[in-house]
């Protein structure tokens, strides 16, 4: 695994390891976070987002394996449990609103991808 | 209070009706009742009997079954027949001499088939056709024949020759007038339908009256005739119309029409207030009705009487459509143009072997009856004009003229609320709409909802029509689109990318979608896409389609473990894989269970630990099993000839065989198989997608059952088949349900909605009526020459083993996971489990 310079930003993997419409899971600081990149799409401003792996209603760490879309204006995951949506900027369930789980900051660096820790 | 006691003397099809309408009548807790039989099992299917002779059993034929009865404390009492009944003190005796009181006694005695008084009539292999009883009397008699006669060319003479023909008989029909089915088709019809009978090689003798039954010189038997005439035959089986199975009525002084049948009133009542009559043994106003439908009439009546109702029986109507060697016929109302004035119009087709004859009235407003042969599409339409005297529309030959251009429907509009749509089970078009209205809105729901439909299926292209039109009454604007990122259904889907040739999402959204897609037309378009070219589901283009299961190649579990599911072709495994399978599983601790499909799933495999697992399990021989796709799954079978005392067939290598053919095959849902190796059918196939059972000859296909959550029996599709034509079919059915089907529609709903139904499958199939059949074999062709094992090439790709890791920064697994120990094998922990594990530790 490489290292970063950066103290606030933590290289994860190279760019080319996350395909176009799949997800990834990574380890950051003992916590689960879930990476997607979706195909370039003029409606959204970027392609990568990532928020908390775990899905808080099927009770385990699988969100970075949900199937990647849109629900009207909400760019989601489906939960590969139960098939609950879960909006990849604001981190709120379509279903139930009250569930709502963690997003992450993401970005492109160098061609690798790299989370933002968190305070 | 003591219950009223109902004694029901007969468990016929009508018998069986009667209790079960009085079952479900609001007074059923009020009741005791008993039914007596003198045959030894309970009601079965006689419409259906012919069925019998092309693989269905005693059980396929059944009605009911005693746990119905014994649920709803029904006693009966079978191979004990009422032969005494004493009216004034109200009991009846049993030929054991069991006494029995009654408050209501029902006669649902039905008919006994009429033997004409010929010498030589009563010598072996002489027979009848109306009980299971008699059919086992037919095939045993067919296995020391060549040549078989029925006299009698009626409705069921044609049945029954249609079962001596499936027993491998040369067949001959006799019949005393100038044509078949007399009653029922005019001369116009009856010629046609003998041309076509002839054309299957059954040989028809009009004008025919047999005088005697000799020993016969090149066969068992010799008929002569008064004509002079003679045939040689080794089996006589008599079906020449049927008498009312009257003699306990005459014998106990209840009043009797002349030629037989127990008088009864509107009521159902014979001449004593306390008895009924229903059914084939019942005489109304001089007429006997040797139909099912009315005799279901009449039991309604009966109980609606009985229960305090106001229920009439005035009359029935006599139309019929059935199917009789493959020959399409329907007769309605006058088909003869007997009412004075009548006039006809008359559509003859010789080419295509099609008569239609329309009989009106003198004013050309009313139609009065008709005949089909070779083409019965119009009948629903024309016997609901019948039915509700409705007026004809100005032209009423374009009623029955072949459709040119927009055929003129009648719409169902104009059907009152009244309008009995299906007969089998009396059901309304207002019952339909009501239906309807309560959130029915496909065919399925229908059926389960009004039974409707449900019987024999011939009022399926009416029904929906009613459904159709009330749909669109209420404003129900029928939306098939699959989401909202493309406005098509799956069907148009699928012929969208098979006709264009299109090889990957993105380039289907973006000539005909919009948005990103979504968790429901992504792993539908990937199915359709992998169905159609059968690449690699996991190439950068597709893997984003799949769900979770394909793209771990995996079921994941509610831990978001997996489990790992090799195939085990017809179940069929040797001892060193499963010694493989064993030493896996204790390796990697998985817990380990054999499946309904006769293969062995192992759970709680990490993704870290999948390639690893089934990189041992490839080099050990074995293949993936697709355990986690919409694609066939197992092929289940019995052991077959090769060891069975009883097997007929080598079940197992046919298993082996089919499954390595449809191995990978990705479909609209999951498929299943099974081949039985003969008929006591150990595989269970009937529950299957597609079953196979061995017969002596071949094997029988069925087609379109399920277990699970909703069971249905399969339906048999075809008989006798040699191997090659067997896969021929299974090839066209499995391509043209993936063309068809909805998303995740299992073959057993997709066939209840499929317009036309089995009839409409037999046609694409097997006579290629729309002239695909070349084109769905050679997509087979194209999948089966075009399989992988998906997880044979994933462990060949180092770029693809990247994503078997929990983390893709980390070796770490997921600290989530935790299991519990059960019976010698591990299970994930619950909650509750996982809570009081941290505290320990901590």
């Amino acid at each position: 695994m490489s290292t970063t310079i950066s103290t606030e930003w933590v290289s994860i993997c190279p760019d080319q390891d996350l395909l176009a419409n799949t997800g990834l899971c990574a380890l950051l600081d003992g916590e689960q976070v879930a990476i997607y990149k979706i195909n370039p799409n003029p409606a959204y401003s970027q392609d990568l987002y990532a928020i908390s792996n775990y899905d808080p209603i099927g009770k385990a760490n699988v969100l970075s394996r949900g199937i990647l879309g849109n629900i009207g204006d909400h760019l989601v995951v489906a939960s590969p449990l139960y098939k609950q949506h879960f909006d990849l900027i604001s981190g709120e369930c379509l279903e139930d609103p009250e569930q709502r789980v963690k997003t992450y900051e993401v970005r492109r660096f160098n061609d690798e991808i790299q989370l933002k820790k968190t305070v | 209070m003591s219950k009223q006691r109902i004694i029901v003397v007969g468990n016929g099809m009508v018998g069986h009706r009667f209790i079960e309408n009085l079952m479900d009548s609001p007074s059923a807790d009020n009741l005791e009742v008993i039914t007596f039989s003198e045959e030894p099992r309970l009601a079965y299917d006689r419409v259906q009997l012919s069925a019998y002779f092309s693989g269905s059993t005693a059980e396929d034929l059944s009605l009911t079954s005693e746990g119905y009865y014994q649920e709803r404390g029904v006693n009966f009492v079978l191979n004990d027949k009422v032969v005494s009944i004493n009216k004034s003190e109200k009991y009846v005796v049993t030929a054991s001499g069991r006494e029995e009181p009654y408050d209501k006694l029902v006669l649902a005695t039905g008919s006994y088939p009429f033997v004409p008084p010929v010498p030589g009539k009563d010598q072996d292999h002489c027979l009848v056709y109306r009980t299971i009883e008699d059919l086992e009397a037919i095939t045993d008699s067919a296995k020391t024949s060549k040549v078989g006669v029925v006299v009698g060319g009626g409705l069921l003479g044609l049945e029954a020759a249609s079962a001596l023909k499936n027993l491998g008989l040369k067949t001959h029909v006799v019949e005393f007038a100038p044509r078949l089915m007399a009653v029922q088709l005019d001369e116009g019809g009856g010629k046609l339908l003998r041309r076509k009978i002839e054309d299957l090689d059954v040989t028809v003798h009009t004008e025919k009256n047999t005088q005697e039954i000799v020993p016969g010189e090149t066969c068992r038997y010799r008929m002569n005739f008064a004509d002079g005439s003679i045939l040689e035959t080794d089996m006589v089986l008599f079906s020449a119309g049927i008498r009312p199975q009257d003699e306990l009525a005459r014998e106990f002084d209840l009043e009797m029409g002349e030629r037989g049948g127990i008088v009864i009133n509107n009521q159902c009542q014979t001449s004593d207030e306390d008895i009924y009559a229903i059914g084939e043994c019942a005489l109304w106003e001089g007429r006997i009705f040797g139909l099912v439908a009315p005799g279901y009439t009449m039991a309604k009546v009966a109980v609606s009487h009985i229960t305090g109702g106001t229920e009439e029986f005035t009359g029935a109507d006599m139309s019929t459509k059935l199917k009789l060697l493959g020959v399409d016929v329907a007769s309605i109302g006058d088909a003869h143009g007997n009412t004075p004035g009548a006039q006809s119009y008359v559509y003859n087709d010789e080419v295509n072997e099609i008569y239609k004859r329309l009989v009106v009235s003198e004013d050309n407003t009313r139609l009065l009856g008709a005949v089909l042969v070779g083409d019965v599409e119009a009948y629903g339409n024309l016997l609901q004009l019948k039915l509700n005297d409705m007026a004809l529309p100005d032209s009423p030959e374009t009623l029955i003229a072949p459709a040119i251009g927009d055929a003129p429907a009648m719409g169902v509009d104009a059907l009152p609320d009244t309008a009995q749509i299906c007969s089998c089970f009396d059901v309304s078009k207002g019952a339909i709409c009501g239906a309807v209205q309560n959130g029915c809105t496909d065919m399925g729901a229908i059926k389960s909802e009004t039974l409707a439909s449900t019987g024999c299926g011939g009022c399926a292209a009416m029904v929906k029509q009613v459904m159709d039109s009330e749909l669109e009454n209420l404003g129900v604007e029928v939306c098939n689109d699959i989401c909202e990122h493309f406005a098509y259904s799956r069907q148009e889907l699928a012929d969208i990318i098979r006709i264009k040739g299109i090889n990957t999402f993105d380039e289907l959204l973006s000539e005909h979608g919009s948005g990103l897609g979504c968790e429901i037309c992504k792993p539908a378009i990937g199915s359709i896409l992998a169905s159609y070219s059968n690449e690699y589901i996991l190439k950068k283009e597709h893997i984003g389609l799949q769900d979770t299961n394909d793209v771990y190649l995996g079921n994941m579990q509610k831990d978001g473990t997996y489990s790992v599911v090799p195939r085990v072709p017809g179940g069929e495994i040797t001892p060193e894989k499963l010694i493989v399978l064993g030493e896996v599983a204790k390796e990697y601790d998985l817990y380990t269970k054999v499946t309904g499909g006769q293969r062995i799933d192992l759970f709680g495999a990490q993704l870290h630990e999948l390639p690893e697992i089934w990189r041992k399990l490839i080099d050990a021989g074995f293949e993936t099993g697709h355990a986690y796709g919409k694609s066939l799954r197992t092929v289940k079978s019995c052991v077959g000839s090769t060891w069975c005392r009883y097997g007929v067939q080598d079940s197992v290598s046919m298993a082996v065989a089919v499954e390595d053919r449809y191995k990978g095959l990705r479909s609209p849902h999951k498929l299943k198989m099974a081949v039985s190796g003969c008929t006591r059918e150990c595989a269970e196939a009937q529950s299957k997608d597609v079953g196979i059972i061995a017969t002596e000859n071949g094997w029988n296909l069925y087609v379109c059952g399920n277990g699970g959550m909703r069971p249905r029996h399969a339906d048999l599709f075809a008989t006798d088949l040699d191997d090659e034509t067997l896969i021929k079919y299974v090839d066209r059915f499995f391509m043209f349900y993936i063309r068809t089907a909805d998303r995740l529609q299992r073959t057993s709903v997709w066939l209840e909605n499929l317009e036309g139904g089995l009839d409409y499958l037999r046609e694409v199939i097997i006579d290629d009526k729309l002239g695909i059949c070349e084109e769905l074999e050679s997509e087979m062709t194209k999948v089966v020459g075009t399989y992988q094992c998906e997880w044979k090439t994933t462990i060949e790709d180092p770029e693809k083993l990247k994503r078997f890791s929990h983390f893709i920064n980390a070796d770490e697994p997921d600290s989530n996971l935790a299991f519990v120990e059960v019976r010698g094998q591990r299970r994930p922990a619950t909650d509750e489990e996982k809570i009081t594990a941290i505290e320990i530790v901590e």
